[in-house]
């Protein structure tokens, strides 16, 4: 079976795609964190519970960063294809 | 089914789409389906904006409002309690920025439920956004820091930290920007997946549960964060005097 370069590529691509994603380790740990001791946090003081969960989605939303650019880069690898051209 | 290029059916896609071109001093210009989308969303805002103001200048103050101007009261409401919480005694001057931001990134990110492809899942929405927010951040810090306080800021430790404050300064709309991007495409994407790749279950209303969580839930909580670090950044600007 003949492999040509673009079709190599391709390939590589879509490895390189999917160990991107290997990013969204890292924001599930911290959000899982973030919630269990915003959790904690509203255990101990019930009565701030509103400002606990806006700071925690807040603090979730901007850990989330760095697994969505593991994801903009397996996007890219797949779609946009940079190295075939 | 429908086969226009704005709405989100069929085959897995989830692309922007050309839906016509034109010749603009010799560049060819797209019509895209994120022109398309924004202007819907632009339409439905600047009806309920004109609804809204009617209401508002009907009102009689003697009887209890109706079912329409309680829903914007509660939206005022919401709205004013954010930006006062966070902004103090500068929010009334940048409540109505925050304000049509908010309404507008919402409203964008939950079209995906009207079957259209949210227009914030497109980089050229966001990142203009991200870039008014960087105007904003730098306008108010040469207002109320004035240079010297500017240039103090950035060499804060030592002198030689000003190229790692201004990449600091600078990376601020692009991750702000990149953030709500890249959360609305990752939804879109799900959703396009979904809809391609398992059409028998399309058929039996299972889908709706997706749509609450990437179109709801996540478009909720993006543009709460989208406006709330936007205001943080803008008050961090100008500072505590």
């Amino acid at each position: 079976m003949n492999i040509s370069g673009d079709d190599f590529i391709r390939g590589c691509s879509a490895i390189g795609a999917g160990l991107a994603l290997i990013a969204g380790i890292g924001p599930g740990v911290g959000q899982g964190i973030a919630a269990g001791h915003a959790a904690s946090a509203v255990g101990r003081n019930p009565g701030a519970k509103s400002d606990v969960t806006s700071t925690m989605l807040l603090g979730q939303a901007v850990a989330e960063t760095t697994g969505l650019y593991g994801l903009l880069v397996a996007m890219l690898l797949l779609f946009v294809k940079p190295l075939l051209k | 089914m429908f086969n226009y290029p704005v709405l989100l059916s069929g085959d897995v896609d989830f692309m922007i789409k050309g839906i016509f071109s034109y010749n603009c001093f010799g560049n060819e210009v797209w019509i895209t389906t994120t022109h398309v989308c924004t202007l819907i969303v632009m339409l439905l805002l600047i009806v309920f904006a004109l609804f809204a103001n009617r209401a508002v200048k009907k009102a009689n103050t003697d009887e209890a409002p109706g079912t329409f101007l309680n829903i914007v009261e509660l939206l005022i409401d919401f709205l004013d309690g954010i930006v006062n919480s966070v902004m103090g005694k500068n929010a009334a001057k940048f409540a109505n920025y925050i304000f049509t931001l908010f309404l507008f990134i919402f409203l964008s990110n939950i079209s995906g439920l009207m079957g259209l492809r949210p227009p914030t899942a497109d980089y050229g929405v966001t990142f203009p956004m991200g870039v008014i927010t960087f105007g904003l951040i730098t306008f108010n810090k040469f207002k109320h820091q004035k240079v010297s306080g500017v240039i103090k800021g950035l060499c804060d430790p030592w002198v030689f930290w000003i190229p790692i404050n201004l990449i600091g300064d600078f990376a601020v709309p692009i991750s702000l920007s990149l953030r709500l991007f890249a959360n609305v495409l990752s939804g879109t994407v799900m959703m396009a997946l979904y809809y391609g790749l398992l059409p028998i279950f399309v058929k039996i209303g299972i889908p709706s549960f997706l749509h609450i969580y990437f179109d709801l839930f996540s478009g909720a909580i993006q543009t709460y964060v989208f406006c709330m670090l936007t205001m943080t950044y803008v008050s961090d600007a100008i500072g505590a005097e």
